[in-house]
């Protein structure tokens, strides 16, 4: 086989990994790719990302814990999970064809936000007095259990908040928190 | 101290130890807890606690409190990071978005993660092979009362045929075994160990080597070894030795492989 016929046949068999669920939680974990793929599946992915990209796709890597400073060794990578994801944005009038309507995304932006800013953790209490300021208070209680639910937060025995691993995965935090205080009022 | 004192104190470490665990459990702000004035009250304290419990309240003031003093660090360590807002900053910027700017904005940063489900005519077919093997819920669901059996007699043949009860017992037959190596070895005191294990077939011999590894243990017989001629014999006793116990025991492993068997048996042909 050629290096190219096997390569070709490595990325495709990466793109049903990633594409198609396997498991309650969406992504693949990078030791089910390697073992899927062989040791080079991080080779294997980069080219992946760069066919996505003409797509607006890309290969979303979330790292166990916090993300590492300089090139992610090979055991972080295998403990990480990899993930297609979005590479642009998406305008809100597509967001609401997913299933989400405005105030679900404006209230998810809120709770986001507002963890980050409280060092990544804030009393489920207080994110919710944020919510009813613009929500109604029967809806609050639904969304922040959606919000929980889907995997965007996550609370604790203390009733405190926390990101979890869906807004690792698809949100850019630094990027949404600069984008908040940049807007005029 | 008067007991009444000590008590005030006691109760004093209590509510700092609930304040420390405030910061950990309820998000309070860290620096709202007074370091310094807390190891001085605990300082001051410290040399009136006599029980364990008094001792303990304080150590656990302490773990509390160091673990005040670590949320204070990453507070900092936040701080200087790129991810660090003033909440007030960021609470009031929220407060004046309307939810259709909000919304916009996000959706500029959210990138939604990509999944399909599909199903597949391979997955169809195994579930339809699932479901027609699948017995129908009255089947399954069917509640069996316990099954009444009639009570019978049964003999002591019956149970050694079911392999309940053994022909003979264990010491029986390690005592029989015994008389066979004593017959072997007749006036040469000793025999070559795979002379007296070996048998016929490779399972025979494993069941021979088992019980003469009891001989051996309970003080029926002995191995003498020679390492140079890599020989090992085995002795009989003319009666049990029950000391053995109280020397040190000394484990011999023997290989008992089917390869070895195999060569004896071709040396005692040839």
């Amino acid at each position: 086989m050629t290096r190219k016929a096997y390569y070709a046949r490595k990325i495709k068999r990466a793109a049903q990994l990633l594409f198609y669920k396997r498991h309650m939680k969406p992504g693949v974990k990078g030791w089910e790719l390697r073992n899927a793929l062989g040791s080079d599946y991080p080779k294997i992915l980069k080219v992946l990302d760069d066919h996505l990209e003409k797509l607006d796709l890309q290969v979303k890597t979330v790292f166990e814990g916090e993300e590492p400073a300089g090139k992610p060794t090979l055991e972080e990578l295998n403990k990480a999970r990899f993930f297609i994801t979005l590479r642009g944005g998406l305008p809100s009038k597509d967001a609401k064809m997913m299933g989400w309507r405005i105030d679900d995304i404006a209230g998810l932006a809120t709770a986001i936000s507002f963890i980050i800013s409280k060092k990544g953790k804030a009393p489920r209490e207080e994110v919710e007095d944020i919510l009813r300021n613009k929500l109604p208070g029967w809806r609050v209680d639904i969304n922040m259990n959606r919000y929980i639910r889907s995997g965007y937060l996550a609370e604790d025995e203390n009733e405190q908040l926390y990101l979890d691993w869906r807004t690792r995965a698809e949100v850019d935090q630094k990027a949404l928190v600069d984008l908040l205080l940049g807007t005029e009022t | 101290m008067s007991t009444k004192e000590k008590k005030l104190n006691s109760e004093r470490l209590q509510r700092i130890i609930e304040l420390c665990k405030s910061v950990e459990e309820r998000g309070v702000d860290p620096f709202a807890v007074d370091v310094d004035d807390i190891i001085a009250t605990l300082h001051k304290y410290f040399p009136d606690w006599e029980s364990t419990e008094e001792l303990a309240l304080d150590a656990e003031a302490i773990q509390y409190l160091a673990s005040v003093i670590q949320n204070q660090g990453d507070w900092v360590k936040h701080r200087s990071t790129s991810l660090y807002t003033d909440p007030f900053l960021l609470e009031e910027k929220i407060q004046r978005l309307c939810k259709e700017e909000l919304a916009t904005l996000f959706t500029t940063v959210w990138n939604p993660i990509i999944e399909l489900e599909q199903i597949s005519i391979s997955s169809l077919a195994e579930a339809l092979r699932y479901w027609n093997d699948l017995l129908p819920i009255s089947e399954r669901w069917q509640k069996n009362g316990p099954l009444q059996v009639e009570t019978g007699v049964t003999t002591r043949e019956e149970l050694v045929r079911l392999k309940i009860l053994a022909e003979k017992t264990f010491f029986e037959e390690l005592e029989a075994f015994w008389k066979e190596l004593k017959q072997k070895v007749g006036e040469n005191e000793k025999i070559l160990y795979w002379d007296f294990v070996g048998a016929d077939t490779y399972s025979e011999t494993i069941d021979r080597a088992y019980m003469t590894s009891f001989l051996v243990t309970y003080g029926y017989a002995t191995l003498e070894l020679h390492p140079l001629e890599e020989e090992i014999f085995i002795k009989p006793f003319t009666k049990p030795k029950s000391e053995l116990a109280d020397r040190r025991m000394v484990s011999v492993p023997i290989s008992v492989s089917s390869e070895e068997w195999m060569k004896w048996k071709e040396e005692k042909q040839g």
